[in-house]
């Protein structure tokens, strides 16, 4: 669907040159929804701005549907972008415009018939639940309604692939979590696929199926989110994925070793815990743990404090190799 | 088209004053110098809009989207062509500016020879469309150039992602959102071309300009004086109060 390869880019400003994108490069499969991750100033935006041919990167190929997009212009490249949809932090919309008009621009710049238009139209109003709203203007709607407004209007032309670029920056936490699962609504109901860009975990987890975390222009890390998720390797990821507190004090007391144990989908239902402790000698417990959604599998994390001797557990690491659980000794992972 | 007009001279005598006169032929007196002067002005003023809005249209959306920086260098990326677009802007921009600092008494002597040229006279309110509108051009791109300037560069962005062609842009996204900011502008010109009329009046341009000139000045005419000033001030509310309705209106901000 979309490959990067060696994407470059940068800026010269008066303080001097900035790479926004160094080197990057990054698969993205129809249907995934992949999550770009990383603080500001990252070059996540300015990867979904060249993506979008908003801004033209410096070297590197942007290889979509099999066309090179850093090398097409005019014409083409606007057939390109029709293949696109763009949803925008601050929405964008047309203010002198109705919302029906707003959602139907794409289709009217692509000259389309109006009995088609007010199709299509209506389908999208009624996708993103704003029917009643066809007639009202931009400024009278609340954030949420605008950026469904968005939303529909980046559908409009029956787009393979939309970039969101902060599309839940501007939102409270309630309206983020109605636009996300409208977006994976869409994405389910559609197999469109999507390039989300952020700066929040919670979209990450709520949404996407693949994610990027990127730093100082560069991707640092990649893959299915629960794999990045649950074994994050850098130290970006990890500040990022992992909310457990874990007080350093803890990891030096002496004969007391400390584990986090991942468990995901089906082991969080089971009483796992229960079991070691009832098959092993040992002492454990609980310092810390929390269990979330992440792209609609269930994962939990425990940090555990396990005393005992030093076979037994060597078996107790095993024993919960082979039930599917993940268990990572902490002394060397201080987070 | 102008209608056919009495002359001045002829009105002039419409009315030989003192006791034998009576109210009614005075008030007709009055009433068809003023009607005479009020259609010249309005038919300067209205001709001249309609051409400085539309040449000033075209003007100051070539200055915003040729501006450094600008929307241009979001669809543009051959370095060649920028510069070609940045030259365009200079020099667009300089001409703009010279002619605005032309006062335009001067402007109108300027160019009396353009104006036989182009109405076959340099005298009258047909002549005076042509100074009137070229003074008025360079005011317009500005005013179409600042209300372009004061759009969300977003909307823009948002266009040019969906795929939309330049032309697309100017008339389906700038246009109609500075539609509000550009009827202000209207508005401004207009009242603005009121009292340039005015000074058009005055090298034979007709209109309230010559009344106040021929009748208030040389034949020391007070009364006519006054109407003139009551005619020109209600021109202007009148225009005035239409435009901010009509720019509100158009706003839904």
């Amino acid at each position: 669907m979309l490959q990067v390869r060696n994407l470059s880019k940068t800026y010269t400003t008066k303080e001097g040159t900035l790479h926004a994108l160094k080197n990057v490069s990054v698969d993205i499969n129809p249907g995934e929804i992949f999550g770009f991750i990383g603080l500001s100033g990252a070059g996540k935006t300015s990867l979904a701005r060249c993506v979008s041919a908003l801004e033209k990167a410096d070297s590197g190929e942007i290889i979509f549907q099999g066309a090179d997009i850093t090398k097409q212009k005019g014409a083409a490249l606007r057939t390109i972008r029709k293949k696109m949809g763009f949803v925008f932090q601050h929405f964008n919309l047309l203010m002198n415009a109705t919302v029906f008009e707003n959602i139907a621009f794409p289709l009217r710049i692509a000259r389309q018939s109006s009995a088609h238009i007010t199709q299509r139209v209506n389908e999208l109003m009624e996708l993103v639940g704003l029917t009643d709203k066809s007639a009202a203007y931009p400024a009278t709607l609340s954030g949420g309604q605008k950026q469904r407004v968005g939303i529909a209007r980046a559908l409009a032309s029956e787009p393979e692939l939309v970039i969101c670029d902060e599309a839940t920056s501007a939102l409270d936490p309630d309206t983020t979590r109605s636009i996300l699962s409208l977006i994976r609504q869409i994405g389910a109901k559609t197999g469109v696929t999507f390039i989300v860009i952020t700066h929040e975990m919670d979209v990450i987890k709520e949404l996407c199926t693949h994610v990027a975390v990127m730093e100082g222009g560069e991707i640092i890390e990649s893959g299915p989110v629960l794999d990045v998720l649950t074994a994050p390797k850098t130290p970006t990821a990890k500040r990022f994925f992992s909310k457990d507190y874990i007080d350093a004090t803890w990891i030096n007391l002496p004969k007391k070793r400390i584990f986090r144990a991942i468990f995901i989908g089906e082991a969080t239902r089971k009483a796992f815990i229960h079991d070691v402790i009832r098959k092993f000698d040992i002492e454990l417990s609980i310092l810390s743990g929390n269990i979330e959604s992440v792209g609609g599998t269930m994962v939990g994390s425990l940090i555990l404090e396990i005393s005992g001797k030093e076979n037994i557990l060597e078996e107790v690491q095993a024993y919960f190799h082979e039930n599917n659980v993940g268990i990572k000794e902490l002394s060397e992972h201080v987070t | 088209m102008l209608p056919n007009l009495p002359s001045w001279d002829e009105l002039a005598q419409s009315w030989s004053g003192g006791a034998s006169s009576s109210f009614e032929a005075y008030v007709q007196h009055i009433w068809r110098i003023m009607s005479r002067g009020t259609i010249e002005t309005v038919y300067m003023v209205g001709w001249a809009s309609l051409f400085a809005i539309l040449v000033g249209i075209i003007f100051g959306t070539i200055l915003y989207i040729t501006k450094p920086g600008g929307i241009y260098s979001l669809t543009v990326v051959n370095p060649i062509i920028g510069t070609a677009i940045n030259i365009v802007h200079r020099i667009l921009g300089t001409i703009i500016n010279v002619g605005r600092s032309i006062p335009f008494v001067v402007l109108i002597m300027l160019v009396f020879p353009l104006s036989r040229i182009i109405v076959g006279s340099s005298v009258g309110s047909t002549a005076a469309i042509v100074p009137l509108t070229i003074a008025a051009i360079p005011f317009m791109s500005r005013i179409v150039e600042s209300a372009l300037g004061e759009l969300d560069k977003g909307i823009i962005e948002a266009a040019i992602a969906a795929g939309a062609t330049p032309l697309q842009i100017i008339f389906r996204v700038l246009l109609p959102e500075s539609a509000p900011g550009l009827v202000s502008g209207f508005t401004l010109l207009i009242i603005n071309l009121i009292t340039f009329s005015a000074m058009a009046g005055l090298v034979g341009g007709g209109g309230l300009g010559q009344v106040a000139q021929s009748y208030g000045l040389f034949r020391h005419r007070q009364d006519i004086m006054i109407y003139t000033v009551i005619v020109m001030v209600l021109l202007v509310q009148i225009i005035q109060a239409l435009g901010q309705f009509i720019s509100r209106r158009l706003d839904k901000r």
